[in-house]
């Protein structure tokens, strides 16, 4: 099984690069965009089989040290 | 007085503050991120600056988990002292052993400079050798300096005279290089046994190489 797990900081802390970025596609004149998160995406292959056995292990894995959960959200998607 | 300092793959200030500190007279001893005890005889530890494990993931965030770190955890919640610089700061902030996170600079740029910081309260030992008010001129060299805490851990902070230094101007105005909440630089935890700061006071120990002002900073550590 694929975890794919997307690491956000949260909404209320400020989010340079993707400020950054959002100036840049100003200036690229791609106008209709409000704002622009910038994350990144961690692949896991798991061994595990079961869905939610595997769902329960990587929201530990994101809580202990994937995300910094003082500044940062995550989501996960099994596939 | 016996500093022990810690050592990860990618540290890369532990000569310096070793340099530092024996120059102060301390004797020290620099330990292997691997090892599971601390040396019996540490009146203070220090997590050095640098890059541990390549900043990968988040600055400080695999570092959390070395086997050392257990050993620290110890100390520090039996009271011992701990000063974590620059990368140090970083993690104690992902070990849950300091408040807040440090996020990478507003401007995005690594910044290497000298900067002028604001004692705000010296009522501990990192900094009784100064004054409230005094600015002391210190150099940063940081990617992720930006100290993000939520409103009610800043109101803590404030609360119990926590924040320590705000980086600021030659006169003592704000002045934020790097987009922290509140222009914050440097944090002890609510104990007082726990500091970190970004900049890095033990490259400021001659005043031939820019600054000295590092000296009474790291003086307090060893009179206590």
């Amino acid at each position: 099984m694929t975890a794919i797990v997307n690491v956000s900081l949260k909404a209320g802390v400020l989010d340079s690069q993707g400020k950054a970025v959002h100036h840049a596609l100003d200036s690229l004149h791609f106008k209709g965009v409000s704002d622009v998160r910038v994350g990144k995406q961690i692949v896991l292959q798991l061994t595990e089989t079961d869905k939610e056995k595997a769902m329960a292990e990587v929201t530990k894995m994101c809580e202990d040290i994937l995300a910094n959960t003082v500044i940062e959200d995550y989501k996960i998607e099994l596939i | 007085m016996k500093v022990t300092i810690l050592q990860f793959p990618g540290t890369n200030c532990e000569y310096d503050t070793q340099h530092a500190f024996e120059q102060l007279g301390a004797t020290t001893e620099i330990v292997w991120h691997k090892e599971q005890t601390l040396p019996a005889d540490t009146n203070l530890l220090v997590v050095a600056g640098g890059f541990s494990y390549g900043d990968y993931l988040r600055s400080g965030a695999i570092a959390q988990f070395s086997p050392v770190m257990k050993a620290v955890t110890e100390y520090a919640n039996k009271g011992g002292k701990v000063l974590g610089i620059c990368n140090g700061f970083q993690v104690l902030t992902e070990a849950g052993l300091l408040p807040g996170a440090l996020k990478r600079n507003d401007g995005l740029h690594f910044i290497s400079k000298h900067h002028t910081l604001k004692v705000e309260n010296n009522d501990n030992i990192f900094l009784e050798k100064l004054n409230n008010g005094d600015i002391v001129n210190i150099p940063i060299a940081h990617h992720d300096g930006n100290y993000f805490i939520d409103e009610a851990g800043l109101a803590d902070l404030e609360k119990n005279d926590q924040i320590l230094l705000r980086y600021t101007d030659k006169e003592g105005n704000i002045q934020n290089p790097n987009g922290s909440v509140s222009s914050i630089a440097g944090i002890c935890n609510k104990e007082k046994n726990i500091f970190g700061l970004m900049p890095h006071p033990e490259r400021a120990m001659e005043s031939i190489l820019g600054s000295d002002d590092g000296v009474k900073m790291l003086e307090g550590f060893l009179a206590s």
